[in-house]
């Protein structure tokens, strides 16, 4: 089988300038720590990150700039598209103020289905939420549409160059079991990148996870970082 | 009554909503506080749209697991034994498609027709809806827990000024002052706090209104 494990180097190295990246997370709760942090390190910019939130400007053991934050920080991306960035007050002063940052807010609900979408190879997803909102003029809707009297809004499906996932147990085809609430949305974004990146905190032999257990196959995942279980 | 005690009160009278069983998902701020007030052999099972179906009472801080197990608030959090972790797709597809009985959650704007504004003020902080929206097209039941006013002036509108999370979403809206229904012929005022008269709602609330005729007391 082929080895799919790579240094964080080499992860790091794979992604240009410019590129599209889904993080998974949730105020970093399963984020790919270590392979964000290199990317920060190596100062790659012009990225379109798209994830639930922009981490924490502080994390929850007083790191400073916790998970995407630091990418933020750094001016390392020009395009945002999250569901809630209040927890790193940065990205308002990038996009009101200094106007170097393009924020698209998105429902977390429809984010979720738009990556799904992106993932399934359907052509957008119909939900009613945000429909008389602000969302209607958002550039990822498409338009209204009423079935059965009711009242949808048609959202574009989304899709990467690079999908970063964090799982607490990874074998080593990439079989991914994840723990606590770090499922998020490393789940659907498994499905809707070019290139999907999954950081281990712990790389096990093929069989350690039963396969009644895997949550996201290996299938999805073309390479494996071995983050350390720190 | 000073702020603290305004918020308990608030959450007191919520709790009396909520049925033995009910799926609920908590927003932030007082929203927390109602679970402390369910009567005795009232169980609800609570959400954390981040990935928790059945969260489990708050770890111990030398329990707390930060880097895994956390609620949507950031918090650390953990299911109960009967919980489960999900993703963000199922959780989402949890709230859109009718399974949560109940939503809870704060406001800067209500209007008469049922909307409510809670997620941005245009210019000010650059938040996100973050599942807000999701969770009040999607719950049956949706509560606006808020003080009455903000600063003296009424958050009980006409009309909201603020971007809208979501448009004739509210059943029912709870303030220090009265409960509210949200009902196709406009807001009725159901139960009012005997330390108040219809009349100091009526000044304290730009949206029209009808009082029932049954009216009250929201403290029995």
């Amino acid at each position: 089988m082929r080895n799919k494990i790579i240094s964080v180097a080499e992860a790091v190295d794979m992604i240009p300038d410019g590129a599209t990246i889904m993080y998974g997370g949730f105020l970093g709760c399963g984020s790919a720590h270590h392979i964000i942090e290199a990317l920060a390190k190596k100062g790659t910019k012009d990225l379109t990150i798209i994830g639930n939130d922009c981490g924490m400007a502080v994390g929850p053991n007083g790191e400073e700039f916790y998970g995407v934050a630091k990418l933020v920080h750094n001016h390392q991306v020009k395009h945002l598209i999250a569901t809630h960035v209040g927890m790193t007050p940065e990205v308002g002063q990038q996009n009101m103020v200094d106007k170097t940052l393009t924020v698209d807010l998105i429902p977390q609900g429809s984010l979720a289905e738009m990556i799904r979408a992106g993932g399934a190879g359907l052509g957008g997803v119909l939900t009613p939420t945000g429909v008389g909102t602000i969302v209607e003029d958002s550039p990822f809707c498409l338009g209204k549409q009423t079935i059965d009297g009711k009242e949808y809004l048609l959202m574009k499906p989304l899709h990467a160059d690079f999908a970063l996932l964090n799982g607490h147990m990874i074998d080593k085809f990439g079989n991914i079991w994840y723990k606590g609430t770090t499922r998020n949305f490393n789940i659907v974004m498994a499905t809707a990148a070019d290139v999907v990146i999954a950081e281990a905190d712990n790389v096990v032999e093929i069989g350690d996870i039963d396969p009644e257990n895997v949550v996201t196959s290996g299938a999805f995942v073309n390479y494996i970082v071995d983050g350390g279980n720190v | 009554m000073d702020k603290s005690e305004i918020k308990a009160f608030i959450a007191k009278r919520v709790a009396k909503e909520l049925k033995d069983g009910d799926v609920v998902n908590l927003g932030i701020g007082l929203p927390t506080m109602v679970p402390a007030f369910l009567p005795e052999g009232v169980h609800v099972i609570l959400q954390s749209e981040n990935g928790i179906i059945g969260t489990g009472p708050k770890p111990a801080p030398e329990n707390a697991e930060p880097k895994y197990k956390i609620d949507a608030g950031g918090s650390p959090a953990c299911a109960d034994t009967f919980g489960c972790y999900i993703d963000s797709a199922t959780s989402f597809g949890f709230i859109r498609g009718g399974h949560v009985n109940a939503t809870i959650l704060g406001g800067l704007e209500v209007d008469q027709e049922g909307s409510l504004s809670n997620w941005i003020i245009p210019g000010k902080k650059m938040p996100g809806m973050g599942g807000a929206m999701d969770l009040l097209v999607g719950a049956k039941t949706v509560i606006v827990a808020m003080e009455h006013t903000a600063k003296g002036k009424p958050k009980i509108l006409k009309k909201c000024t603020l971007p809208y999370t979501a448009v004739h979403c509210i059943t029912k809206i709870i303030t220090e002052m009265c409960v509210m229904e949200v009902t196709k012929d406009g807001l009725v005022m159901t139960e009012i706090n005997p330390e108040f008269t219809v009349d100091d709602v009526k000044a304290a609330t730009e949206a029209d209104f009808t009082v029932a005729q049954d009216l009250k007391d929201m403290t029995a």
